[in-house]
């Protein structure tokens, strides 16, 4: 009978990400009866994860989550090593001899492509892109976004397509008071877009907004909301999901375009237009972006399982910068089974799986796990669920041997020369971000560079 | 505006929201549940779970409603916090048809 998961040999579990999942994860297994010491791996010096570099700045509410993450974090068998790549710093197979069990909750850190000519275009971005560089995260810091054409087009209508377009259509007013990225704020401030076009593969019945998202564009200081009338016209089978009571999300996404096709427009100097039924086919320019064809659609199929399908129908919208926000792919780690076709670790209720046989050690939480569904709270419950196949693998002794955590992986960063940082030591980061912000009127001011966030430990 | 639970979860208490709250912001009595404003950060996460369609963001809750802002507000804090899924009360199955779910 093992003894793991007793004071004598604690459960060690290492978890590689620090967004939500990561952080419900912690939570769960803390909570839990065994005895357990947990190890965060996170990539950059600073953790949260999307809490901090995808929730826009101007949702600070949102970003209330990192409280509670900063009570898990200084919890009693928690430790946080930042600025550690796994698969790079430190190998999978090294994981597996430090600790018992390894939750990957890395998200998912790329695009899904259109796959249409013209898509690498200069200013042809992901969401991705942008969302990370007015939010300061390093690896975006240094892209540019030419936002001098008065039309921008954005591919998607979820929240994060949501996101992108009400940035865009913000006032340097309305985001001066957030903790958007300085450099980001001083390109914003000089955009000359004027019309925000948001296009969405099926209907008005079908956008992913939540009903909150959508309703912020009927109160921004200067853009109007447009939708056409006509775009709203729906075929029998989205009546009936419109008025099934299980979708009532929806109904309401549907009653705001329809309150916004029926505003006369106050002439403010932006607008943001929501276009329906419409698939680019093309995006066309000599040296950059000029322009993006689009296909008119048609549903078809049962209600809840339309699928549009191209008319044949053309239209073009002039611009000179598209933004695609049409879902997310994890990025395959050496080490760990990689499922290509839907970018994330095929797994059984969070065990990681490979050809359908469990992988030992190996679990997953959150958006590499499940694809990029949901909101935060959604991956509790999910983190939660892995937490539970984790516990009942502990009871059914699969684990044997007492690992020694931290102490084992430390003297290798070492010897790499690998600069971790601490939860201690990201809390003095955090408080000279919170100071530099405070400066400005902002929550916070962020380092989006790795070298400025480890000078002022050094 | 914060998020709020109304008198569809009486009698019901089936406690979807909870699993999926970023914050564990839910409280609970012996009838439903309550959020409390000063920890719920308005995700609005729980409100698609809620199989009897309880919980309304502020912005959105229908005229009728509106006491139970008040109401949430004032018991929340003073209950107990229900962090994971609870079994529903008895008759919540009988109580979810009655209320056409």
């Amino acid at each position: 009978m093992s003894n793991v998961g007793t004071p004598d040999n604690p459960l060690r579990v290492a978890i590689v990400g620090s967004g939500p999942s990561g952080f419900y994860a912690t939570e769960a297994l803390l909570k839990s009866d065994a005895s357990v010491r947990i190890d965060m791996l996170e990539r950059l010096p600073c953790p949260f994860g999307l809490v901090r570099s995808g929730v826009a700045p101007d949702h600070q509410k949102l970003k209330q989550a990192i409280q509670l993450y900063d009570k898990i974090a200084q919890s009693d068998g928690f430790s946080f090593l930042g600025n550690v790549t796994v698969g790079h710093d430190l190998s999978v197979d090294e994981l597996k001899q430090s600790h018992h069990a390894i939750i990957f909750a890395c998200g998912a850190e790329s695009d899904r492509k259109l796959n249409i000519p013209g898509e690498d275009l200069k200013g042809s971005h992901t969401a991705t892109e942008f969302v990370g560089w007015y939010n300061g995260h390093p690896d975006y810091r240094d892209r540019e976004f030419d936002l001098s054409h008065p039309n921008a087009v954005i591919i998607g209508q979820g929240n994060v397509a949501a996101d992108v377009s009400r940035i865009l259509s913000k006032t340097t007013d309305e985001l001066k008071h957030t903790d958007i990225a300085e450099h980001a704020l001083a390109v914003l401030s000089e955009s000359k877009i004027r019309d925000i076009y948001v296009i969405g593969r099926r209907g008005p019945a079908q956008a992913k907004f939540t009903p909150k998202e959508l309703r912020e564009f009927g109160e921004l200081d200067d853009c109007d909301p447009v939708v056409n009338a006509e775009d709203l016209a729906l075929n029998s089978e989205s009546q009936i999901e419109l008025e099934d009571k299980s979708n009532a999300g929806n109904a309401k996404v549907y009653k705001l375009f329809n309150e916004f096709s029926q505003r006369t427009p106050s002439g403010k100097n932006k607008r943001c237009h929501f276009m329906f039924l419409l698939s680019p086919l093309e995006l066309i320019g000599k040296n950059r972006l000029e322009k993006v064809r689009l296909e008119k659609n048609q549903l078809t199929g049962e209600p809840f399982n339309q699928s549009a399908i191209g008319t044949g129908e053309i239209t073009e919208i002039d611009t000179g910068i598209l933004f695609r926000s049409i879902g997310y792919r994890g990025i395959a780690i050496t080490g760990v089974p990689f499922d290509e076709r839907r970018g994330i670790f095929p797994n059984n209720d969070g065990r990681i799986i490979d050809d359908g046989n469990i992988v030992p050690q190996l679990y997953t939480a959150g958006w590499i796990k499940r694809g990029p569904t949901g909101i935060i709270g959604t991956n509790r419950a999910d983190s939660v669920a892995t937490v539970e196949s984790l516990l009942n693998d502990l009871h059914n002794s699969t684990f044997d041997n007492a690992k020694n955590g931290a102490d084992f992986l430390i003297p290798l960063l070492e010897t790499r020369n690998v600069r971790y940082v601490t939860y201690p030591e990201w809390m003095k980061i955090d408080t000279v971000e919170i100071k530099q912000g405070q400066e400005k009127g902002k929550p916070r001011e962020k380092f989006t560079r790795i070298e400025e966030m480890l000078n002022i430990l050094d | 505006m914060t998020t709020i639970v109304t008198d569809n979860c009486k009698g019901c208490r089936f406690t979807d929201c909870v699993t999926v709250c970023p914050v564990s912001c839910f409280h609970y009595d012996d009838e439903m549940l309550y959020i409390d404003p000063d920890v719920c950060i308005d995700c609005s996460a729980c409100i698609p779970e809620c199989p009897v369609q309880a919980i309304y963001e502020g912005d959105d809750i229908p005229e009728d409603k509106e006491h139970w802002i008040a109401i949430n507000a004032e018991r929340a804090p003073n209950l107990p916090v229900c962090e994971d899924k609870m079994d529903p009360l008895p008759g919540a199955e009988e109580r979810k048809a009655e209320l056409g779910f």
